[in-house]
């Protein structure tokens, strides 16, 4: 017999001034999928993967196929072995640009299956080459429950005003 | 951000809730060792305006892939069609489509020869599943990827019945199960 459950929201993070790194830690493990919400840029002009690792894990665990369209033309591509996922370009906040993510982790607390994510995000990069809509979806090689996330840009810093909101799904 | 819908749990005479406000965890189906020829989930009341269902799943055909079959109401009459945009990592992408078939396709399952321990994902909305006025749409988005090699999918399809769906049934298309830990839970979404 089901009983109703939740679909809530975990927490949330906006960011004052700029970051390296944003972390959601000590994650509870009474979900069944968690689904992330962002809206984040670079603290430059320019754009750029924001990446993910789960658990701390920084070996080369993660893989991702995507299909994305940048106005004019349709691509996709793969990436596997790496040491995290991209999970969106983001563009460089020239102005008030900030792209959109919205980051399905699936069965997160499953311990016999390694973690899919679907992902959705767009980027309007200043850079008109670099300005994408996509779908994505990835993998970490664990079988791990995830209790911690990070994000971060490789080589700069998240923009001031970026939001991070996590959300759990319970199953009944 | 409003908080979307905390609702308390509540012993029901039905199989479902019968709280109907949010975004409610109807049932959820998970495979079981001997695995499964097909999900149902039947007797769904017209309590809510949309249903969704998030999915992991492998299923046993000899192949690195397979694609899962959905039908509502047990109608296996040639009234469903799907359009699917997909990549599998190289080139432009491509697209697909079915008109007049037998149910709704979403494609891009793991199966017996998929990397260990990798399950497809995907998450297929029902639109206005209950209103006796519309045809019912379904989006999905779904794929797998197995370090290297994947595919995503973006798709809708199409039941050509103004019907409430009241059951709906998921089955491989190739395979004769799913696999053990594959995962189906169904949620009613109320509207304002």
């Amino acid at each position: 017999m089901a009983g109703a459950q939740t679909y809530e929201p975990i927490a949330t993070q906006t960011l004052g001034s700029t970051a390296a790194t944003v972390t959601f830690s000590s994650i509870s493990a009474g979900y069944t999928d968690l689904v992330f919400v962002i809206r984040c840029g670079w603290a430059i002009i320019n754009n750029a993967p924001l990446t993910l690792t789960f658990n701390s894990d920084t070996g080369t665990n993660y893989s991702y196929t995507r299909l994305l369209g940048n106005g004019s033309t349709a691509s996709s591509d793969t990436s596997g072995t790496n040491s995290n996922i991209d999970i969106g370009y983001m563009p460089g906040t020239n102005g008030n640009g900030f792209g959109t993510i919205i980051l399905n982790i699936m069965n997160y607390s499953n311990t016999t299956t390694y973690k899919t994510i679907l992902d959705k995000w767009e980027g309007q990069a200043s850079i008109s080459t670099k300005q994408y809509v996509a779908a994505e979806v990835g993998l970490w090689r664990s079988t791990a429950t995830i209790n911690r996330i990070d994000l971060a840009f490789p080589s700069n810093l998240i923009a001031s005003g970026s939001t991070f909101t996590l959300y759990g799904i319970k199953a009944a | 951000m409003p908080i979307l819908g905390i609702l308390a749990s509540g012993m029901q005479s039905s199989q479902y809730p019968t709280i109907t406000t949010g975004f409610v965890s109807l049932k959820t189906i998970t495979v079981g060792s001997g695995g499964a020829s097909a999900i149902s989930f039947t007797g769904i009341p017209a309590s809510w305006t949309h249903l969704q269902i998030r999915i992991i799943a492998r299923t046993n055909r000899a192949n690195t892939s397979d694609w899962g079959v959905l039908r509502f109401n047990s109608d296996s009459a040639s009234n469903y069609s799907f359009h699917d945009l997909y990549g599998e990592g190289s080139g432009s992408g491509a697209a697909y489509s079915g008109s007049n078939q037998t149910y709704i396709e979403f494609a891009s399952l793991t199966a017996a020869s998929s990397t260990a321990n990798t399950f497809a994902s995907y998450v297929i909305d029902i639109l206005d599943y209950q209103n006796t006025n519309k045809y019912k749409t379904t989006k999905q988005l779904g794929g797998n990827d197995s370090n290297g090699s994947g595919v995503i999918n973006f798709g809708s399809g199409n039941w050509r019945s103004t019907s409430a769906v009241s059951s709906l049934t998921i089955t491989p298309g190739a395979g004769s199960n799913f696999t053990q830990y594959s995962s189906f839970a169904l949620y009613g979404i109320q509207g304002a």
